[in-house]
């Protein structure tokens, strides 16, 4: 089967650098998977659970704040930050999506506050799934 | 016999105490500076790979605009200092603050024709007191500082140039060019006006399928690019500031060793001077007897 390279990078490190066969994401503009040869392609990613396929299996990157590159076989995604299942610190992302929760829920939160507490929702969410994945 | 031996043995000691800690002080610094480098190394293909999809979305795409890549008339200028939380490490945070201080003297009639982000404590306290319109700091960063300590600031600085409260932003900071040398530099981050002028664009060779559209694509990254350049200098100046502490250290650790040298050749001298007069008093003593 054939294989491209996928390499996930933040500006701390590069996080996952392999030959895969098949990359998902939730892409601005809704779910999108990327097998090799694909086009040249750019799109920004909403925060999301990366789904990569290699050797038959399925592995997930927690993703936030990035955008996916296709260009020559090479799959590149910068994100703000990703972690592998394994990086992921269950129980704090549990709290972290209570309290996120409690502020949803607050209803004189302020339009600002409501939608930060919404981003720290989806990604304790998207870590959770991540993390629970291992 | 200036001094008697006893104070000069009580300066060799507390000497010899100081340099124990200096010279731990350089070896702390230089296992730092290590991975300090090493994490300019590892942010590294992200700021290029962006760099090259966003000169490439430039170059690809004609007539795509977007207020960070064109310049304005300047009315006000946005600085942003990396300086340190800690002292101790020579000219580090002197030579930038002065160079800050002569490069707003020199440009600016008054006041309100700048704004200044600072990062680090050191900067924070001299432009603090010398009352410096400073309107965004970060303090307390680790050795080993994360994206996110700095987003909230970067985001800040790139967010007031795009709503036009400056029309510049520039980035002072110890640029790291080897263990012993660092310079502060001057670098004008926005407008972004060298990524179209770079010869050659070798973007343009590969034509992307954007989502949704070019435009949007190039307004999501090209803040995102301007935060990324900001981090890499704040870790090129905790390079330089393990370096220049490194080096301060090091001649202090020196400068202890000679003057232990010093000391304890004018020990030696008390030493012998005593025993020499204890020698004369016994012979002169001997020969009153006879």
């Amino acid at each position: 089967m054939s294989t491209m390279q996928l390499d996930i990078v933040t500006p701390e490190r590069k996080v996952y650098s392999e030959e895969v066969e098949m990359v998902i994401a939730r892409a601005a503009e809704g779910d999108i998977g990327i097998l090799p040869n694909h086009a040249p392609f750019v799109s920004p990613l909403k925060i999301t659970a990366v789904k990569v396929k290699k050797g038959g299996e399925e592995s997930l990157v927690a993703v936030s704040g990035g955008f996916i590159e296709v260009s020559e076989n090479k799959v590149t995604i910068l994100a703000e930050t990703a972690e592998l299942p394994d990086e992921i610190d269950v129980e704090r992302a549990e709290a972290a999506k209570k309290r996120a929760e409690e502020r949803l829920s607050d209803e004189q939160n302020e339009e600002i506050n409501f939608k930060r507490a919404q981003i720290a929702l989806q990604k304790a969410m998207i870590r959770l799934q991540v993390g629970k994945n291992r | 016999m200036a001094e008697s031996m006893r104070d000069i043995k009580r300066r060799i000691n507390s000497f010899q105490n100081m340099k124990q800690i200096t010279k731990a002080f350089e070896m702390v610094s230089a296992a730092k500076l290590r991975r300090a480098q090493e994490q300019v190394e590892s942010g590294r293909p992200y700021a290029s790979k962006i760099r090259e999809v966003i000169a490439s979305v430039a170059a690809g795409t004609q007539g795509v605009q977007h207020p960070m890549l064109t310049s304005r008339t300047v009315k006000k200028t946005g600085y942003l200092v990396i300086t340190s939380d800690r002292g101790l490490a020579g000219g580090f945070n002197g030579n930038l603050l002065r160079t800050l201080v002569k490069t707003v003297a020199d440009r600016h009639q008054s006041k309100d024709e700048y704004v200044i982000f600072v990062i680090g404590r050191k900067g924070l306290e001299f432009l603090k007191r010398r009352d410096y319109p400073v309107i965004g700091e970060v303090t307390g960063l680790s050795d080993s500082p994360k994206f996110s300590d700095i987003k909230q600031i970067a985001s800040q600085a790139v967010g007031m140039y795009a709503d036009e409260a400056y029309d510049e932003l520039v980035l002072l900071y110890n640029e790291f060019i080897n263990p012993v040398t660092q310079r502060p530099v001057e670098h004008r981050l926005l407008p972004l006006v060298d990524l179209k002028g770079k010869k050659g664009d070798e973007g343009a060779k590969t034509f992307y399928e954007y989502e949704p559209t070019a435009e949007e694509v190039l307004a999501e990254l090209l803040p995102r690019y301007a935060e990324t350049l900001i981090y890499s200098a704040l870790l090129e100046s905790k390079a330089s500031e393990h370096g220049a502490r490194m080096s301060a250290m090091g001649s202090a650790t020196d400068n202890a060793s000679d003057l232990i040298g010093n000391l304890t050749l004018q020990y030696n001298r008390a030493r012998q001077a005593a025993i020499t007069q204890e020698l004369a008093e016994i012979v002169g003593g001997a020969s009153a007897q006879e």
